[in-house]
């Protein structure tokens, strides 16, 4: 047919053209510098909001000659290694990483520069053992403890729900809002509970949503609440560290475990109604899953929250970036960027709501389906709404 | 310097990453769309139910944008080792 002649025609044509496209490498020997950025670095900006600091760096005041100096409220560090014990002192002894403290030195981004560490091993804000000589003490391992960013935020943000919570259940406890409509405060809260009862512990728990009610509702308010503070301009970013989600996914994890009963092995090691062959590669793949299904777990929070965490960095640094090349376009990018901005940040309040809400009925899925097993006999209407 | 260096150097590997978390992004919008179109057909069949559609729409979009995000997490780390 002509028309697939003139196709097969277009593709072959087209990857021709594509081989006059090469790549032009640069011999280049290990260590090479990247050039200085005066002004603007957009990376460090990036990160340095994204990833986990040992002190709430607040704003850096230009002085006079141009030079920055960091205004921060410095955190206590914690330290722990074999051969020297316990150290624990504030980060404000390192002043920013200029002076070593203690025999030992925290590292920036301009030390790694300097001393020509391997930047894969090393990252800003680590803090590594040195000798009195000032050089790395490589035989020292250190076991960094301290209360970071992360976890005084994530304190913070504890003692404000805990808080929070106990003055509504005082209310419930003192008869209000229980023979009668809720008030309040009562009425903020009561909703999101009924919800998480009715649309996620009820119809993936079954008989059962009692027993597992307190551990969906921490996690869902829990992450919930991170996610709000994590949304505050200047503040840690809690729930999009890997190892925060870690833990929340490992303890997920354990639950489901500890729910599932012979009947969910069976069901996974042996499963009904599927013909021999197809069992050789179901029961790998079902084996694999029940890893995966957490790991997933952790991923997706992680993600979605580090990546609207650096959109949203990233849409401003615009300004920036462009503002370095020249005044005027930093000007003109400023009211767009901002439009974005405003628009990204309302999609991540959503998002905040959202993924506490899929952890915490994803977690209420996977348990449902270890906890099946009696429920279950052998038809198969348990797949209408879950989806894993 | 043979192609697997070359490859292998830095820039492509940026460039690779950039590509990859690009791709993941076309995959998550035909995916989420697909969803969308579903959901909203289905709305217009029967519109008593359609809360729990909504619900189920929204449960399904999380799923398909954390395979997704797999894909920018992979391009990441393409970025940053």
């Amino acid at each position: 047919m002509p028309s697939n002649c003139f196709k097969y025609l277009l593709v072959a044509g087209f990857s021709f053209f594509s081989l006059f496209f090469s790549n032009n490498s640069f011999c280049q020997e290990n260590g090479a510098h990247k050039e200085e950025k005066k002004g603007f670095d957009a990376k460090e900006v990036i990160f340095g909001h994204v990833l986990n600091n040992h002190d709430f760096h607040i704003i850096d005041i230009v002085g006079n000659n141009g030079e920055k100096r960091p205004v921060s409220i410095p955190l206590p560090v914690i330290l722990y290694s074999k051969q020297r014990g316990l150290d624990a002192f504030m980060s404000s002894d390192f002043h920013h990483g200029e002076q070593n403290y203690h025999n030992y030195m925290m590292l920036t981004s301009e030390k790694i520069g300097e001393l020509k560490l391997d930047p894969t091993k090393y990252n800003a804000q680590d803090i590594v053992a040195v000798n009195d000589n000032g050089e790395i003490d490589t035989s020292v391992r250190i076991y960094d403890i301290s209360l970071t960013r992360n976890v005084v935020q994530m304190l913070i943000a504890l003692a404000l729900f805990t808080w929070v919570m106990l003055v509504i259940a005082k209310k419930y406890k003192n008869g209000y809002g229980v023979t009668s409509a809720p008030k309040g405060s009562q009425s903020l809260l009561e909703p999101v509970i009924t919800f998480v009862r009715d649309e996620v512990a009820k119809p993936n728990l079954g008989n059962s949503f009692e027993k597992y009610l307190p551990f969906l509702l921490t996690i869902f308010f829990f992450i919930l609440i991170n996610n709000i503070f994590g949304l505050i301009p200047g503040s840690a970013n809690v729930t999009g560290n890997i190892a925060f989600t870690a833990v929340l996914g490992i303890i997920s994890f354990v639950v489901i475990l500890y729910s599932s009963d012979k009947h969910y092995w069976g069901h996974i090691f042996n499963p009904p109604g599927v013909p021999l062959g197809v069992k050789f590669i179901l029961v790998p793949v079902e084996f694999i899953s029940v890893f995966i299904k957490p790991f997933a777990l952790i991923i997706r929070l992680f993600a979605n929250m580090v990546a609207g965490h650096i959109i949203i960095i990233c849409l401003i640094s615009l300004i920036f970036i462009f503002g370095n090349m020249n005044k005027y376009a930093g000007w003109g990018t400023a009211p767009f960027s901002i439009a974005f901005t405003i628009f990204i940040y309302l999609i991540e309040v959503l998002v905040a709501f959202l993924q506490a809400f899929i952890f915490t009925m994803l977690t209420a899925v996977f348990i449902g389906q270890a906890i099946e097993g009696k429920e279950h006999q052998h038809h198969e209407d348990h797949e209408d709404s879950m989806l894993a | 310097m043979d192609l697997m260096t070359i490859m292998l150097s830095t820039p492509l590997g940026n460039a690779g990453g950039a590509v990859g978390a690009g791709l993941a992004a076309v995959g998550a919008g035909i995916g989420i769309g697909q969803i969308g179109k579903g959901a909203v057909e289905a709305i217009a069949r029967q519109p008593e139910v359609a809360n729990d559609i909504r619900a189920n729409m929204i449960l399904t979009a999380a799923l398909v944008e954390g395979a997704a995000l797999f894909a920018i997490i992979v391009g990441f780390l393409a970025m940053v080792l």
